[in-house]
């Protein structure tokens, strides 16, 4: 199958989980966060089911083709991380996502896939969103990979 | 502290949805689901590393549209205001690029493949994200 129709098809799928379990919502993840007053547990059970059956199921893939040498079953090679440190961009990098996640109510899935109820405010969050990634491009070219390559 | 709004059926069936995207990219693509590095490569264009990412946008979008039609979802979202909006934006997409990931790639795939990255990146997204909201309440 072509790649770009199993992307297409998982992405589907992501977006009709994001969509039933209503994490599209901002005020769902905000009530998440909002732990110490008003308290809606929703996202933390979004993820005990994602992960539920998504640890067992890479865990069985780990057994039955990477282990044995063998390709995902439509692609060339498993892509996977290969980092295995923490270091100061994992942890200031996470926090600063923490952060702009607690002020909207929005992590990069949801900022997409609610595109289609065609409101400003989503549209204002997605180009927010790309706008921080491309500054974030700019800076990791212009000044942080210099500190890298300084070391 | 007080439990309000909890829909932990839909949670569940819903994470569920998650989980068997999740499960299928890897198994068929050998890839991670992961969402803020879907996007982020689309800003350094590279041939033939463009059209799955925007396949993915379309996926994400058409698949949320699709539910809001079976489920009747709400049409409109209340939201904080727009500067603190842009903020948020602003801060999510550098964040978790500098960060390599976010919730679907740490969170999601991360914590299942047990990855002390992704741990340690999820309950700091995690404890910022308490910390932001019981600091500056939307309302």
């Amino acid at each position: 199958m072509n790649q770009n129709i199993i992307v297409f098809l998982t992405s589907f799928l992501f977006g009709a989980g994001l969509e039933i379990s209503q994490m599209n919502n901002p005020n769902k993840v905000y009530g998440f966060l909002n732990l110490t007053r008003e308290w809606d547990p929703s996202l933390a059970f979004v993820m005990i089911g994602a992960i539920a059956l998504t640890s067992s199921a890479f865990h069985w893939i780990k057994i039955k083709r990477i282990k044995r040498g063998l390709p995902p079953i439509m692609g060339t090679k498993f892509m996977l991380p290969i980092r295995q440190d923490i270091d100061w961009r994992l942890l200031s990098g996470g926090a600063i996502f923490g952060i702009g996640w607690g002020l909207g109510g929005f992590c990069p899935g949801p900022a997409v896939s609610g595109l289609f109820r065609n409101q400003s405010e989503l549209y204002i969050v997605a180009l927010s969103m790309f706008v921080g990634m491309f500054i974030y491009a700019l800076v990791d070219k212009f000044i942080l990979s210099n500190e890298t390559n300084a070391c | 502290m007080t439990i309000v709004h909890f829909t932990p059926l839909q949670a569940l069936i819903g994470g569920l949805v998650i989980g068997m995207a999740a499960t299928l990219l890897f198994a068929l693509r050998g890839q991670i689901f992961g969402i803020s590095g879907f996007f982020g490569g689309l800003l350094h264009l590279k041939k033939g590393d463009t059209l799955w990412r925007i396949s993915s946008i379309a996926g994400l979008i058409l698949g949320a549209y699709v539910m809001h039609l079976i489920f009747n979802t709400p049409a409109q979202f209340e939201t904080v205001s727009t500067t603190r909006l842009i903020i948020a934006g602003l801060l999510v997409g550098f964040g978790t690029r500098l960060g390599s990931g976010c919730t679907s790639g740490h969170g999601v795939c991360g914590l299942s493949r047990l990855s002390a990255r992704s741990l340690v990146a999820t309950l700091t997204f995690m404890a910022a994200g308490f910390l932001t909201v019981y600091l500056f309440p939307a309302n």
